[in-house]
């Protein structure tokens, strides 16, 4: 038992607690300077073969799940948990105290009491209850032989801030485990008009089924006119048992979550094939074209040919490509198209509403992370445990009225956990509002 | 009257103000305390013009952003938090000498956003992670915490100066009667440091909601997120030590700077000697 009891008090210290935090901090800054993730490759030749496998050893490529720092993780969870443990009855204790249980000489011997002797009658005119309440202080009282005791407190449950901030901690990293155990990350790559109904563990690469697939029906890029980028946005189409489910716009701040999955627009890839989409006008429905550059398509529904000719690009971004579109027996026309915008085309009689595009593929990045809302949830406790803890005082507030045959007396006395000053002169005002009212 | 023009005023008017606090305390000359308030709050009003106007000015460009996204932008909108803090301060606790520590960090950073050639102070449009409304959220809870530390740290400067051997000649002797008592500064450090801490814990909470929305990860420990950690470890070893272990008086005006350093760091040291997610910040 006296093993057990050493290390409880060990693990209780705030010692121990101020020591993690240290080690956490110091340790921490190792995966700031030496980049995070890389292959082994990578450390051997940016730091020779011996410090590699020194980082090998330690997980420094990885250090913030290494076994190392995890351990110390854990340290500070064991000793958020066993300081609370050790410290919250006897909080509780005070926080349900019987305030009313306390003598006059007890008062009396408080720092900072004050005392009044009362010429006999003084004190029937002076109503402690309303004088009290009139200054904030709503009281309860007890009658006992030796006189009356009056308390009134403010605060009280403020004593739990600090725990609740503890707590919060530990919420925040039961969250994060749920995440990690019940949840996954990974990434897909998809080109426009391509399903897919698995994805790829980030750091596995192995394939994760979804359990419903979808589609990227369009992706583009917008840019500033400096040519900064301006908007990545992909068109998703959810797709259950072969039915359309849910179409949805996502952007780089607007992800969409269908059963507890999320897509986030995270990057994209430019192809040389194009995306022809093609309306005869009159009919209901337009028809999309997946077809490579410069290759001669067959529409036979309609009898129509139709390629890219030509095209031209900034970098890899195509910005107009040249048409070339004969609908049966008519000529051939050839016209240059703005990537993206769709526009009637005459040939003959017939006119066609015609949109080219290069082929894109969006990168998504996919998460499922259950414990999300329990991390929030430890946040919001963290702020408000704070508030609390930092902004809000236990205040009490003791008289008491005795009456013996040396005449009546009235004791005063105050106490505040935090911010004593400001409390100090609350004590004050309340002793000149009893002089003024024992002398009126 | 452009925005830059405001800004740059304010950048001279900060300098006078720093001065004029300066000479309240070498010169011993409180009469010229109003006068030194009155030229802060004055310049806290041309910049806050100035940063109005420039988020006016994103309007006319077509761009229509808050003034907060870059380097130039987030320096300027620290030494406005500086500013208003220290105001505030010296308003609750009547804490005149403490501008002279207080306002030169603003007029630094002002000098800094004004004159330095590695940053652009051009009004840019936003990229699409930075689209967000948990910008101005997650930029104003930090810069409030950042603000909150730098005056700690400044208060730590001027009680490490107070704290001196008082019977000898000289003018740091003088100058330490002139500083309020030891026991008042140590006070509002103290209050400062746990006004920073909270505002800091929400910058760190609003950042990884938005990291979350933008990225699908609320932690990626990314150089500036371990090291705004770091900054929360260490003020909050400081609040530890304080209430368990009663530090208080010269330690805790140590450990003021040393926290200083680390959020320097975080806020300025990552940026252009680490790279990570918050590489934006750097231009």
């Amino acid at each position: 038992m006296k093993l057990f009891d050493q290390i409880w008090d060990f693990f209780a210290s705030v010692k121990l607690a101020i020591f993690t935090l240290f080690t956490l901090s110091i340790t921490a800054i190792i995966g700031t300077v030496i980049p995070q993730g890389e292959n082994a490759a990578f450390y051997v030749k940016n730091y020779g073969a011996k410090t590699a496998q020194f980082f090998q050893i330690l997980d420094i490529g990885d250090m913030y799940n290494s076994w190392w720092f995890l351990t110390l993780l854990g340290v500070l969870t064991a000793n958020l948990i066993v300081c609370s443990f050790e410290r919250i009855p006897k909080v509780w204790g005070i926080i349900q105290a019987d305030n009313l249980a306390l003598s006059a000489e007890r008062i009396e011997k408080m720092a900072g009491s004050r005392n009044w002797v009362l010429r006999p009658g003084q004190l029937q005119q002076f109503s402690v209850e309303k004088f009290l309440t009139d200054h904030g202080w709503r009281a309860t009282s007890r009658k006992e032989t030796s006189g009356t005791c009056h308390f009134s407190q403010s605060g009280r449950w403020s004593r739990l801030g600090v725990y609740i901030v503890h707590g919060s901690i530990l919420v925040i990293f039961v969250g994060a485990a749920v995440g990690e155990f019940f949840g996954y990350k990974g990434t897909v790559m998809l080109p426009e008009l391509v399903t897919a109904g698995q994805i790829f563990a980030t750091k596995t690469r192995q394939p994760i089924p979804l359990g419903f697939e979808v589609r990227c029906d369009s992706f583009i890029v917008e840019f500033y006119d400096n040519g900064m980028p301006k908007t990545y946005r992909s068109q998703l189409t959810i797709i259950e048992e072969g039915k359309e489910v849910l179409t949805r716009d996502i952007e780089v701040n607007t992800p969409l979550t269908y059963r507890g999955i999320t897509f986030y627009q995270s990057s994209y890839q430019g192809y040389q094939d194009f995306i022809v989409r093609i309306q005869k006008i009159g009919d209901q429905q337009s028809t999309l074209f997946n077809l490579p550059f410069q290759q001669q398509e067959h529409w036979e529904e309609k009898g129509i040919q139709f390629g890219i000719v030509n095209a031209e690009a900034i970098g890899q971004r195509v910005v107009r490509s040249k048409l070339w579109f004969k609908p049966g027996n008519q000529p051939a026309v050839v016209e240059w198209f703005d990537d993206n915008r769709d526009r009637v085309l005459q040939v003959g009689d017939d006119e066609y509403r015609v949109l080219v595009k290069q082929m894109y593929a969006t990168g998504l990045q996919v998460a499922k992370d259950p414990g999300v809302w329990i991390v929030y949830f430890g946040c919001g406790l963290m702020m408000v445990g704070l508030y609390m803890a930092f902004f809000m005082s236990h205040r009490r507030i003791w008289l008491y009225c005795s009456t013996d045959n040396a005449g009546d007396r009235l004791v005063l006395a105050g106490s505040a956990n935090k911010n004593k000053q400001a409390f100090g002169k609350t004590l004050t005002e309340l002793e000149q509002g009893i002089d003024k009212a024992i002398q009126g | 009257m452009d925005s830059s023009q405001l800004i740059g005023i304010t950048t001279f008017t900060f300098l006078l103000s720093a001065l004029l606090y300066v000479a309240i305390l070498v010169f011993n000359a409180p009469r010229l305390g109003r006068i030194a308030t009155g030229f802060t709050t004055a310049a806290l009003l041309i910049l806050t013009a100035g940063i109005g106007l420039r988020w006016i000015e994103s309007y006319q460009l077509g761009i229509g952003r808050a003034p907060l996204t870059n380097m130039y932008e987030s320096v300027v909108f620290f030494a406005w938090t500086i500013a208003l803090f220290y105001l505030l301060i010296e308003w609750k606790f009547k804490v005149k000498s403490l501008g002279a520590f207080a306002l030169p960090m603003a007029f630094l950073a002002m000098a800094y956003a004004s004159f330095s050639t590695e940053i652009s102070r051009n009004i840019t449009p936003l990229i699409p992670a930075l689209q967000s409304n948990w910008l101005i959220a997650h930029v104003v809870t930090c810069f409030i915490g950042y603000a909150g530390f730098t005056v700690a740290a400044a208060l730590g400067v001027m009680y490490l100066l107070k704290n001196t051997d008082k019977t000898g000649p000289g003018l740091r002797t003088a100058l330490a009667g002139r500083l309020p008592e030891l026991a008042v500064i140590d006070d509002v450090i103290h209050k400062t440091m746990i006004f920073g801490f909270i505002w800091l814990s929400a910058g760190i909470i609003t950042g990884a909601i938005w990291a979350n929305s933008a990225w699908g990860t609320y932690w990626s420990w990314d150089p500036k997120e371990t090291w705004s950690l770091i900054t929360w470890f260490f003020y909050a070893i400081t609040l530890h030590a304080r209430y368990t272990r009663g530090w208080s008086g010269t330690r805790i005006a140590v450990l003021s700077l040393c926290g200083f350093a680390s959020m320097l760091f975080t806020y300025y040291g990552v940026n252009f000697l680490l790279s990570g997610l918050h590489s934006y910040g750097s231009g």
